[in-house]
């Protein structure tokens, strides 16, 4: 059997608390990687301008299916009250649309709820079970106590020495290649 | 930028902290995480006699539902001109629980009120087992339960489509979006945490279950940008929705011609009335929680004390709104309305006004002072005792008016059965048993929330800390200079 050839898949490093994540984060930005991540067990305040990260545009998406739920509200209730079972109720109009606003409203609700956490699942490509920060067991902590910020070997400025010494000069310890371990 | 720096200083004084114990992000996991990683055996047996306390009143109440829909409405106390019994207060009565748990996880959360970290995650629990004992109601409220499904648009052999100008109607829509909203936005707060356990995880069952759960969920700050963003729109979509919510049930009645009923202050009344039910509910379960389970560092004096002034605050709306009500009945002179309100103080259901009053009005005005806000003791009781006149106050809308109206020949008074009794005893079995399933196996405080509010959270905290080093150890000169 030859030598089991290992793939690095990118490097993890740790940080002593936010404030060192963070700007951290800047210089990793500041040297021209992309495909970079910090992990964090609470969203950290300001690391999305550290790490070069424009707003979320889940807002659109969200906006858009919630407009898609008020006009679906609206359509509903006109064709079933005015077109497919038409009944006089109270004398009013069979299309009597000041009667519908509380259903159109819960409508456009409902469909932007599931737009928010759909499209905020889809924007995070998650559920995703397997990722090459997951190799560490270190990565543990970042859901408890630990700062983390990993470099994934497909950005174009990834070299396996350099990048791991960046990480070391700005102060990340513990340094360690994520290499898939089975 | 020295005004900037100094307004951060650790030193300067600053509100009570909102988590006490000196805790770490560690700790935080910890003390939190280990309630529920209690091996099943270990599970206290506290826990497991309330539990079957709990769910046999379940049992029971399923059983007299078996029971209702063999032998009809019947056996219920309903009468002629009293149609909407203990069923209907009871619905109105469990959803308006529901709502301060979106209170406190959405409109809390716009205004930025960070203590709500430590209460979000159990109250919102609250408000999904609420809002399913409400739906119970309405569901064998119809009688024929078989055919609840005519409710919803959906085709049925008849052909015929619901008449979507009724208020009742619009309930269905409104709480069951509430539900489901409900049901989202508690969900996506428990990724992060559930993502927590499974990292915690030693039993590689326990692992696999909560790895799905939490989707692959890694902490990283790309997911946070979209996960925030989303919690934000979902506080801000929630915020309108449980307004609607309560408002759409005040309609039930308000869009009804019956006096008592027909007026226009409903919507914002009953929307009053439901946070204030909804606190007295969170500060009952908040006080029990956090005495078994020690979890005074995060639910502290300071988070009850915010509580007991939205009780004050709401229970003086509600107050308010009774008084209006009596305004308007001699103000519009109806005869009618006025005849009732006459009714409601000095009627055959005088006693059910009066202890409404005595629970809404005059128990939480005690809380103008601080020692009381801050008397465990005293808190528990008008909890409980908010939450009683609440009910009453159902009761009164509900009953008085239908059994007196406009014909006194067919005025009748209302009596409940055992089975309406039965029935709502066995809706707290229902609401406590997922309770009490909840605190043992999810985590009750939002950890990565919680996490989010100590002041090492912030990086700015260690700069300070940095300023405060260099005043320690600096000369007098270089302290000016940083002043």
């Amino acid at each position: 059997m030859p030598e089991e050839i290992k793939k690095i898949e990118g490097v993890l490093a740790e940080f002593g608390n936010p404030k060192e994540l963070l700007e951290a984060a800047e210089k990793v930005r500041d040297a021209g990687y992309k495909r970079f991540d910090c992990h964090t067990p609470f969203p950290v305040h300001g690391m999305d301008a550290a790490m070069g990260l424009g707003p979320s545009r889940l807002g659109w998406l969200v906006a858009a299916m919630g407009f898609a739920g008020t006009l679906t509200a609206l359509a509903m209730q006109w064709w079933m009250s005015a077109v497919d079972y038409p009944v006089v109720i109270s004398g009013k109009p069979l299309f009597s649309f000041q009667a519908f606003i509380p259903i159109i409203f819960e409508v456009t609700i409902l469909f932007s709820a599931f737009a928010t956490v759909i499209g905020m699942l889809g924007f995070n490509i998650l559920p995703r079970f397997h990722h090459p920060v997951f190799y560490s067991d270190r990565i543990r902590k970042a859901t408890d106590d630990g700062f983390f910020l990993s470099i994934e070997s497909t950005d174009p400025f990834f070299r396996e020495d350099k990048t791991k010494e960046l990480l070391t000069a700005i102060g990340g310890q513990e340094v360690e290649y994520l290499v898939a371990n089975d | 930028m020295n005004t900037a720096e100094s307004n951060i200083s650790p030193s300067a004084p600053v509100d009570a902290p909102l988590i006490t114990g000196n805790q770490s992000f560690s700790s935080v996991t910890r003390r939190i995480s280990e309630i529920v990683e209690v091996e099943l055996k270990k599970t206290p047996k506290a826990w497991y006699i309330a539990f079957s306390i709990t769910s046999s009143l379940a049992g029971m109440m399923t059983l007299m539902i078996g029971w209702l829909l063999w032998e009809g409405t019947g056996i219920w106390g309903l009468n002629n001109p009293v149609g909407w019994g203990w069923a209907i207060v009871n619905f109105v009565f469990w959803v308006g629980i529901g709502h301060a748990g979106t209170l406190i996880s959405a409109i809390l959360f716009l205004f930025r009120q960070r203590w709500r970290t430590s209460i979000n995650r159990f109250a919102e629990a609250m408000t999904i087992f609420a809002v399913i004992c409400a739906g119970i109601f309405p569901g064998i409220h119809v009688g024929r339960a078989w055919v609840a499904y005519y409710m919803f648009p959906i085709p049925n052999q008849m052909d015929m489509w619901p008449n979507f100008r009724s208020p009742l109607l619009w309930d269905v829509f409104a709480v069951g979006t509430y539900f489901t909203v409900s049901c989202l936005f508690w969900y996506v707060g428990l990724i992060p945490d559930l993502a927590t356990l499974r990292d915690r995880a030693v039993n590689k069952v326990r692992k696999a279950i909560l790895a799905l759960f939490s989707l692959g969920w890694r902490g990283s700050n790309r997911q946070w940008r979209h996960y925030e963003k989303a919690y934000l729109i979902l506080a801000g979509i929630a915020t309108p929705l449980v307004l609607s919510v309560h408002s759409v049930v005040s309609m039930d009645f308000a869009v009804g011609v019956v006096p008592g009923w027909h007026t226009t202050i409903f919507p914002p009344y009953f929307v009053a009335g439901a946070i204030f039910s909804g606190f007295a509910m969170v500060m009952t379960l908040a006080i029990i929680a956090r005495k078994v389970y020690s979890l005074e560092d995060f639910i502290t004096m300071h988070h009850l004390e915010n509580m007991n002034k939205i009780i004050l605050v709401t229970g003086t709306m509600v107050g308010y709104a009774y008084a209006c009500e009596f305004f308007i009945a001699w103000y519009g002179a109806n005869t009618y309305e006025r005849a009732i309100f006459i009714n409601r103080a000095v009627g055959p259901y005088a006693w059910a006004y009066w202890t409404m009053v005595t629970c809404n009005v005059i128990v939480p005005q005690l809380f103008w002072f601080r020692r009381w806000r801050r008397n465990i003791v005293w808190m528990f009781i008008a909890s409980i005792l908010v939450n009683v006149g609440m009910w009453f106050e159902r009761f009164v809308i509900t009953v008085t008016s239908l059994s007196q109206d406009f014909m006194p020949s067919s005025w009748d008074y209302y009596t409940p059965t055992i089975f309406d009794i039965g029935i709502f005893i066995g809706s707290f079995g229902v609401f406590l048993t997922l309770f009490l399933l909840f605190l043992r196996f999810l985590p009750m405080i939002a950890m990565s929330e919680v996490k989010g509010i100590l002041p090492e959270a912030d990086p700015h905290y260690y700069k300070a800390q940095e300023i405060k080093d260099k005043q320690v150890i600096g000369t007098e000169g270089e302290q000016v200079q940083l002043s």
